[in-house]
């Protein structure tokens, strides 16, 4: 087992892996963010739970941390080792041809939800750590109320933040729309079932980030 | 047909190379592409200029020795081809046909529009076999059952003439459906079983050597292929060498 990361087999399998992992992640981060649209009192109780469980704080939190630097870096090595096998490239090249857009950006889609993670992050996560671990209120609460719902409202009241919000979202289907299907390619699994998961794949890669962009557009036109 | 052709020129390995514009006139479309070179070379000649060197044998789609970049594509615009058994009816009186070599770091130009493809080879070395006893003592193939889906899909994969034309198309120069399909056709084997563990090993290990890129799963050398080789085979080597690892 030693060196697989330095196998061109070994690293495709650790990105797929790592990818996974992230869109399990994505799915549970957007089941709970559409309960906000529902219900106020129910998304409230999730964030605090989420946010105060230790399992989810201290294990599962650092390990989707490391997931998803690995799989950035891990995509930044694969891109710089790719270019390095075709130092001179063709004067006429027809990628439409035999490709997808999708699966010749990846590095360019990945790089736009990277710019959206590094402002999701300042929006939500480093404001979410200072006030539990600098300042030390575990409380969640915010003049006799869970302030979490109310925290994501506010944020998407500037119509800025909404349309990057958008952008980012589509950015991450275009991901999804090659990187879901190819994660299972790059385990082996291409077998009769492959073409159930391309479909459910693009259910997927549509689906979820259409959800997160109408959540992100509910709050915005209904102010609440 | 009358076409302008866009054809790389270098003069040896270490030449820096350029592009060259050249003109043909009263190309028939019924000629194979590499017959309208031809037909190019016999004006150079005429003109005591170099002829443009292209790879090429047998000229019937067999040898997977011609290895053009034309118009952006591997072996040209058509499907399931090679170079050889494309037709100038593709193309359109007047047309601008750029002309360019499969461009792979592991594949060096050696002149013009030929590259060194010995690379492919060494992978096949590294594993690309099966060990049997030719002492006289050799047991006849047919005497061991094989079942007949992975009969038909070895033989799928055996199909690979190893064109290079996978990494040629790959963005990243990657050469897994070539070294997917010679794993694939002795993996899916019982003859191919008993070394199947260190075939996978070397042959990816000696993928990697030779500086072809990773696999991204865009699928275009799949398309390109002149023989339809599935990405089956790169799922297949997948597994292979994942279980290989785990084995040590």
């Amino acid at each position: 087992m030693s060196g697989i990361l330095n196998s061109s087999i070994g690293r495709k399998f650790a990105m797929a892996l790592s990818a996974l992992f992230l869109m399990i992640f994505l799915l549970q981060h957007f089941a709970i963010n559409l309960l906000s649209v529902f219900s106020a009192d129910t998304f409230n109780e999730v964030s605090h739970y989420m946010g105060t469980f230790w399992v989810i704080q201290y294990v599962m939190q650092p390990v989707l941390i490391f997931g998803v630097i690995f799989h950035f870096v891990m995509g930044f090595v694969l891109e710089i080792k790719n270019n390095k096998a075709r130092q001179i490239t063709y004067a006429k090249n027809n990628g439409a041809a035999n490709s997808t857009w999708m699966s010749r950006n990846m590095i360019w889609s990945g790089l736009a939800i990277l710019a959206f993670i590094v402002l999701h992050f300042i929006d939500f996560w480093i404001p979410e750590i200072n006030t539990k671990y600098i300042v030390g209120d575990m409380s969640g609460m915010h003049n006799g109320e869970y302030r979490y719902f109310h925290e994501l409202v506010e944020k998407f009241h500037s119509p800025l933040r909404v349309g990057a919000y958008v952008v980012a979202f589509v950015f991450l289907a275009l991901h999804l729309l090659h990187g879901f299907n190819s994660a299972f390619q790059s385990v082996g699994a291409n077998n009769k079932y492959t073409k159930g998961l391309k479909t459910f794949s693009k259910i997927y890669a549509i689906g979820i980030p259409l959800g997160f962009i109408f959540i992100a557009l509910f709050h915005h036109l209904t102010g609440h | 047909m009358n076409l302008t052709l866009k054809i790389w020129r270098q003069k040896n390995a270490s030449d820096k190379g350029k592009m060259v514009d050249y003109k043909v006139n009263d190309i028939s479309p019924d000629m194979s592409f590499l017959e309208m070179l031809d037909v190019l070379n016999e004006q150079l000649v005429n003109k005591d200029e170099s002829p443009i060197a292209f790879d090429h044998d047998c000229r019937e789609g067999i040898c997977g020795m011609c290895s053009l970049y034309i118009n952006g594509e591997a072996h040209g615009p058509d499907r399931g081809i090679t170079t050889c058994q494309l037709h100038m009816r593709m193309f359109k009186d007047g047309d601008t046909i750029t002309i360019e070599p499969f461009r792979a770091t592991a594949f060096p130009v050696i002149k013009d529009l030929i590259v060194d493809r010995t690379s492919f080879d060494r992978i096949q070395h590294a594993g690309g076999f099966i060990s049997v006893n030719t002492s006289g003592n050799t047991i006849d193939a047919n005497s061991i059952p094989v079942n007949k889906h992975d009969a038909d899909k070895a033989f799928e994969a055996a199909t690979c003439i190893g064109c290079g034309a996978c990494v040629a198309s790959c963005k990243n120069s990657s050469a897994m459906l070539f070294v997917g399909a010679k794993v694939s056709q002795f993996a899916l084997l019982p003859q191919g079983k008993v070394e199947a563990t260190d075939r996978v090993l070397n042959m990816v290990r000696q993928m990697d050597e030779e500086g072809f890129g990773n696999c991204t799963n865009t699928g275009a050398c799949e398309v390109e292929c002149p023989k339809g080789i599935s990405l089956e085979n790169i799922a297949r080597m997948n597994r292979e060498y994942l279980s290989a690892t785990l084995k040590g």
